[in-house]
């Protein structure tokens, strides 16, 4: 698959601090998600991807255009929806979707015609001649979002698109972007604090911390795997325990308190983890069927100090458990 | 995509040509403008003055046919028309021009500063150039509808009633003021973006705009009378316009500051504006 994004040894520096260190990346999925904690770098890499900030060393490209030499190729294709209020002062809605169309390139009759149906697609279709001044939280979040797709682009870019909403609101969000992936003819980037957004919508996730890529999850393999996860709360266990289990062929982890996560191999049955347990003496008080959760997978990246992860499509290790 | 569908689908069409985008800002700049009717009003009275210069013109030249009709022979016309006629007229059409850009400049960029519009600009295929651009030709055009083109029509039409002879011994004329009011539409228009951007309330960037041509004449003039020096006037903004105009309408000039002087300060002036526009129009702003 070709990839959407290739991040090669990126660094950028702003204000004299490195903000994004050495990532490298190969990302190809249809929805692609950005988490990490504040501070984490994530806005700074969706403005360097959209040619804001330079880079101080090493490059990314989108669909093969190069930031540092493409960007207007790059700028043609994308969408964007910024985080923080963006509106032009005293317009109505139709009229702001229409010059943002008109400035990415549409003539003007195809802009004020995809204005009207990118309103209506998101739902503000009978208040589209109000001013923008005059639209609550979650009506602008969707106008930003109707800006964004008017143009027709093949990479969007979503920074926090659920920010302030309430649940009826996020849950609209939510179905807009799923019916944008399913659509196939875009490629969708999410930048987000709200792991149950990016579980929801995103085939695969990047957790930044400190400017560092710290994991890559592909979530639609995990999703298509179809592996049994089994979580046990458990008295006794040790490494001897896992130790016969993982030569079941299960993959094995012991976390705190107790807690066993195992993958269950083919053939393998819950009645042979009593049966490893009744041998060693180790009692199961509590066993469920249990995927990681984003959450989990994003605490446990937050928690480790590790070496920065090359993220790719190919050939990396999710390092769930 | 109908209506009714509602569903996403991709664009496919043709596209506008590149070069061409920057005039999408004045159109939607103008559309926005003229709905205020005080706008539209000044706008309007901004052509009486052409209008009056235009009858002056037709007595000047038909003052003895005018005459005769009350009786009146061999009475010379008190209005000439020279290069002192079109340097009052520009003079005039400038406080104009400059009333009309305090009014619309300030607003053209702290708006969209304040109202975080930029990253949406700066995330198409629309470069900081070209917004800049953009946003001045607002200016340009509006400007240039009431300086050099009504002046240029001027010149014209005594060139059409005085006879080509007129014409060719006072092509300078059409020159001073058509290069004078590009020179303060230039300026102006420089000075109130650069104040636009970097204040980010249209009200103050308003305040300011009055502030750097009075207050500045006010201030150059007072070191002039304390330290007993010239070069005060060189932060004097409509000075250095004036004595500029001057030599280009072959007026008397006046001699506080040197035509070269005038024009380094006026470069570095709007060195200064472009200066400030390419560090306060960006996406983002980075702090430190």
């Amino acid at each position: 698959m070709t990839p959407v994004i290739e991040i090669d040894g990126l660094s950028v520096d702003l204000g004299g601090r490195r903000i994004l260190d050495n990532l490298k990346c190969s990302l190809s999925a249809r929805t692609i998600g950005l988490l990490g904690p504040n501070g984490a770098g994530k806005s700074t890499l969706i403005n360097t991807l959209l040619g804001f900030h330079k880079p101080a060393q090493g490059t990314a490209r989108i669909f093969g255009h190069d930031v540092r030499t493409e960007i207007r190729a790059i700028r043609n294709l994308t969408g964007y929806m910024p985080e923080n209020d963006a509106f032009i002062a005293g317009m109505s809605a139709v009229s702001y979707v229409h010059l943002m169309g008109e400035l990415s390139g549409l003539p003007p009759e195809a802009a004020l015609e995809r204005a009207h149906e990118a309103l209506f697609y998101v739902g503000l279709g009978e208040a589209r001649y109000r001013k923008l001044g005059t639209y609550s939280l979650g009506m602008r979040q969707l106008a930003k979002l109707a800006q964004a797709i008017a143009h027709g682009p093949k990479f969007l870019i979503l920074d926090e698109p659920t920010n302030g909403l309430d649940p009826p609101a996020r849950q609209r969000m939510i179905r807009l972007i799923r019916e944008m992936r399913e659509s196939r003819e875009m490629h969708l980037i999410l930048c987000s604090h709200l792991l149950r957004d990016v579980e929801e919508t995103c085939e695969e996730v990047l957790i930044l911390k400190q400017g560092r890529i710290v994991h890559y999850a592909n979530l639609e393999e995990e999703r298509r795997s179809n592996r049994k996860f089994v979580e046990m709360e458990t008295v006794g266990a040790n490494g001897t325990f896992t130790g016969d289990i993982e030569k079941l062929g299960c993959a094995c982890a012991i976390t705190g308190n107790n807690r066993v996560k195992l993958i269950l191999s083919e053939g393998v049955e819950i009645r042979d983890l009593f049966k490893v347990a009744a041998d060693r003496n180790v009692q199961i008080r509590r066993l469920n069927f249990k995927r990681d959760s984003l959450e989990d997978i994003f605490l446990k990246a937050m928690e480790s100090d590790a070496a920065p992860v090359s993220a790719g499509a190919k050939g990396v290790s999710n390092g769930r458990l | 995509m109908a209506v009714y569908k509602r569903s996403y689908r991709g664009y496919a069409g043709p596209l506008t040509r590149g070069w061409s985008r920057f005039t999408i800002l004045p159109r939607y700049a103008y559309r926005d403008l003229f709905h205020s009717k005080i706008m539209t009003a000044f706008f309007v009275l901004c052509f009486a003055a052409p209008l009056v210069f235009l009858l002056l013109i037709y007595f000047a030249n038909n003052f003895a046919s005018l005459a005769s009709m009350f009786q009146s022979h061999d009475v010379k016309s008190p209005i000439t028309i020279n290069g002192d006629f079109f340097l009052t007229f520009l003079n005039l059409q400038g406080v104009l021009a400059f009333i009309l850009t305090a009014f619309v400049g300030p607003r053209l960029i702290s708006a969209d500063l304040a109202n975080g519009a930029l990253p949406l600009y700066f995330s198409r295929p629309f470069s900081r150039a070209e917004y800049i651009a953009g946003k001045m030709s607002v200016l340009l055009m509006l400007l240039s509808l009431i300086t050099w083109i009504p002046g240029l029509i001027l010149v014209g039409v005594q060139a059409s009633m005085a006879g080509r002879a007129w014409l060719f011994a006072n092509l300078w004329i059409a020159w001073g003021l058509f290069a004078g009011a590009w020179l303060w539409i230039l300026v102006t228009s420089l000075v109130a973006l650069a104040l636009s951007a970097w204040v980010k309330w249209k009200i103050a960037a308003g305040a300011l705009l009055l502030a750097v041509f009075f207050v500045s004449a006010g201030f150059g003039d007072a070191i002039n009378g304390v330290l007993e020096v010239r070069w005060g006037k060189l932060i004097n903004l409509p000075y250095l316009l004036e004595t500029i105009w001057r030599k280009l309408f072959r007026v008397q000039e006046i001699s506080d500051i040197s035509i070269p002087s005038a024009w380094m300060m006026l470069l570095v002036i709007g060195a200064a504006c472009l200066f400030l526009l390419y560090r306060k129009v960006r996406a983002f702003e980075v702090v430190r």
